[in-house]
């Protein structure tokens, strides 16, 4: 099973700026390993951050995204001690929800 | 690829570092020059280029601390400090004292390397934790010496332990007991391995490391021997190395030092690199340790 995600969540001033470190190796799939064999591609295709329930980003992860990738992106809304819940979903089919609060 | 369908989502960053790993170990021989070149480079020109460089790459250091994937390993070794592991089945937050008593890890970081009666010797903190992990939980040291460090798609335990315990000194004194007499001379053999010169370029870790202003390729070399420099060299460890995406240790980077010097690699957790390493953090004594960082 996957590592867990951390997440950070702040509101100011009526926008929330959401912080997300998750832990994916995002093999890319052109890499070689030291018998010449081709490392397979294995990264995170979906990502989604609830809050409260109600869907407020949605985003599509390629190849190009780092190893043990950082997200961070605001919405309208949201008050301290609200749930933020974030997932993803790789191309093997694994996934990972973690949540956080508002600070 | 990042394609962003939410709308509501008022702005979005990503870790867009694309910085594969090193496909084959070996084939990323860093190009070191003797720092002692005679070829003098346009000075103005230069300095400029090394500025340009190195406050762009502090602003993109900046932005990755604010969210550095070291956490991810510190959150990781929190969990293995805490769990019950080993043939005795123990924790190490039940057994293993990093020198201010059993499972307090609080400010142990900045505390070491320091004398620990229990194994008589100066121990530096993964020195320890991997001497708590054999002696209290039973782990094999041969195993863990076999893969010491983080490399291609995995991290030690005892690098995640290190990072979590490091994280607990976050934004505190470095303290090494140096008025210690067994830490002092273990402080006093550092000094005399650094200045120690040999190997095919008759390399010492001063030659690179033992005056102000020098450099490689891009990377400023800090001088070891001065506070300022000292810190320099213990800042940021253990740290996420954004080559590769590894979570290294500080005795990680004794071990390519080394090898930069054309030396054989050190035994790991062994005498010579807690004596570096008293050495270094011991001259940044004083100053504050900010925790776990990120590295190029
Ligand atoms: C041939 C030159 C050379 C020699 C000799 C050398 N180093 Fe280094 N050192 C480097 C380079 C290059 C780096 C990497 C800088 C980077 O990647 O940013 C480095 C990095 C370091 C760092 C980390 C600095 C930081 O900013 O985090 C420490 C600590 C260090 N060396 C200690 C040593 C010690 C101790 C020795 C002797 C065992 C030694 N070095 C020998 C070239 C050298």
């Amino acid at each position: 099973m996957a590592d867990p995600m951390k997440i950070r969540a702040t509101s100011k001033d009526g926008v929330t700026e959401v912080k997300v470190l998750m832990s994916h190796e995002m093999e890319t799939g052109q890499r070689k390993d030291a018998a010449g064999a081709v490392v397979p591609a294995w990264f995170i295709t979906d990502v989604t951050a609830q809050h409260n329930g109600k869907t407020v980003m949605q985003a599509e992860f390629g190849t190009s995204v780092a190893k043990n990738p950082y997200l961070s992106f605001k919405f309208k809304g949201g008050a301290k001690g609200d749930k933020i819940v974030v997932s993803w979903v790789d191309n093997k089919g694994d996934k990972r929800t973690d949540e956080g609060a508002i600070a | 690829m990042i394609d962003i369908k939410y709308p509501i989502a008022l702005g979005v960053t990503a870790a867009l570092l694309v910085m594969p790993p090193a496909v084959t170990a070996g084939t990323k021989r860093a190009a070191v020059k003797a720092p002692t070149t005679k070829a003098k480079p346009a000075p103005a020109a230069a300095a400029v280029e090394k500025d340009a460089a190195t406050l762009d790459f502090e602003k993109h250091r900046a932005e990755m601390e604010d969210a550095s994937p070291a956490e991810l390993f510190e959150a990781k070794g929190e969990d293995l400090w805490k769990s019950k592991r080993g043939l005795k089945n123990v924790s190490l937050a039940e057994s293993c004292d990093l020198g201010s008593g059993i499972g307090v890890v609080g400010g142990a970081y900045v505390g070491m390397p320091r004398y620990f009666a229990d194994a008589d010797a100066v121990m530096d903190a993964e020195r320890r934790i991997v001497w708590c992990m054999v002696e209290k939980q039973g782990f094999n040291f041969a195993e863990i010496a076999k893969k010491p460090f983080a490399s291609g798609n995995s991290a030690p335990d005892q690098t995640s332990i290190v990072t979590y315990v490091a994280a607990q000194s976050r934004n505190m004194k470095i303290a090494v007991p140096l008025n210690d007499p067994r830490v002092r001379d273990v402080f006093e053999t550092g000094k005399e391995v650094a200045a120690y010169r040999a190997g095919p370029y008759d390399f010492s870790c001063n030659t690179c490391h033992g005056s102000d202003g020098k450099r490689i390729r891009m990377q400023n070399l800090p001088n070891l021997s001065k506070p300022e420099g000292a810190i320099i060299g213990v800042q940021g460890w253990p740290g996420y190395r954004m080559t590769g995406g590894l979570m290294l240790t500080h005795q990680w980077r004794m071990n390519d030092c080394f090898r930069q010097q054309r030396f054989p690699e050190p035994k790991y957790a062994s005498d010579v690199v807690t004596a570096l390493l008293t050495y270094m953090i011991g001259t940044a004594n004083g100053q504050l340790y900010k925790g776990p960082g990120i590295k190029r």
